[in-house]
């Protein structure tokens, strides 16, 4: 299997790689997992009084095609509302970075994250 | 295919592995090709695919995970094709740091101090872990099986995890 150009290009030059305040108010942390293959993904934003995506960050521990679905997650995200944010679907992910089929459970991952992250989001400022 | 039944041993997740081995070997005498030569077309076919069953079923009886996996599945809890993600917030931070405790080998000082100490950490856990998917399967209820499934799915990442740890420190000493 080869990974197409836009996954190595995002698993070469990972946007994005960091770590927020996971204490701050205005942060939202995601962490998912697939058991399968083992994969860890972290997603952070941070949010600004407008309710806007300002920053962006994740640490994926995965393969190829995880890396580059939480690093082009996090380049979307920035800019949009949490409920812009929340419409993105791992079939978007997916066709971006043209996973194949074996690697679909990879934009899965970070669609739960970002999903995640903004129920973190949400749950401190109380819903 | 109840695996279980396949090698007449009681369905529970502590297996006599050498009474595995012991029937295992018996079965696959028993429909060694060898034995069909001369019987029907539809005969030695089955017996191929008997073959077939024994080698598989003595794969998933062998190792815990794939035994608690067959386990679940006859009692109706499938996980092995499930793609949902985990999302245990504490335990997956805990796997991050691990992550990251593998990640420093390569430049640290002393690097078979921290492969001593991450192997450790995952020997330790794992145990833990295997006691209480034996404890859960023993019960034999549903919930206790969904637990279960719920344990399964944290050793895989133990087990990757090793397998991690096992590449670095072979890359570390070359």
């Amino acid at each position: 299997m080869s990974y197409s150009e836009k996954v190595i290009d995002h698993y070469e030059n990972p946007r994005n790689v960091g770590v927020l305040d996971t204490k701050a108010a205005n942060v939202g942390t995601g962490m998912v997992g697939a058991p399968a293959c083992g994969d860890v993904m972290r997603l952070q934003i941070q949010v600004n009084e407008q309710g806007i995506i300002e920053d962006a960050k994740f640490k994926t521990y995965g393969c190829g095609s995880a890396i580059a679905s939480s690093s082009l997650v996090t380049e979307w995200v920035k800019g949009k509302s949490l409920d812009e944010a929340a419409q993105i679907k791992n079939t978007d992910i997916a066709q971006e970075l043209a996973l194949p089929p074996v690697k679909i459970h990879c934009s899965i991952l970070a669609e739960d994250a970002i999903k995640a992250a903004i129920a973190d989001y949400k749950q401190r400022h109380g819903g | 295919m109840n695996y279980f039944q396949l090698f007449q041993l009681p369905a529970q997740f502590d297996v006599d592995l050498t009474e595995l081995g012991t029937r295992y070997l018996a079965l696959q005498k028993q429909f060694h090709p060898d034995n069909f030569a001369s019987a029907s077309e539809r005969d030695r076919l089955l017996a191929v695919q008997q073959a077939a069953n024994i080698n598989d079923g003595y794969h998933s009886l062998k190792q815990p995970l794939l035994r608690a996996e067959h386990l679940l599945a006859l009692r109706g809890v499938k996980i092995s094709a499930e793609q949902r993600s985990f999302t245990d917030t504490a335990f997956l931070i805990q796997q991050m740091e691990l992550r990251e405790l593998l990640g420093e080998i390569p430049h640290a000082a002393d690097p078979d101090a921290l492969i001593d100490d991450a192997e450790r950490q995952i020997r330790v856990q794992k145990k833990q872990l295997l006691a209480s998917l034996s404890a859960a399967l023993g019960s034999n209820t549903h919930e206790h099986d969904l637990a279960a499934a719920d344990i399964i799915r944290k050793l895989k990442f133990f087990f990757k995890l090793e397998q991690e740890l096992e590449f670095i420190a072979q890359q570390t000493q070359d």
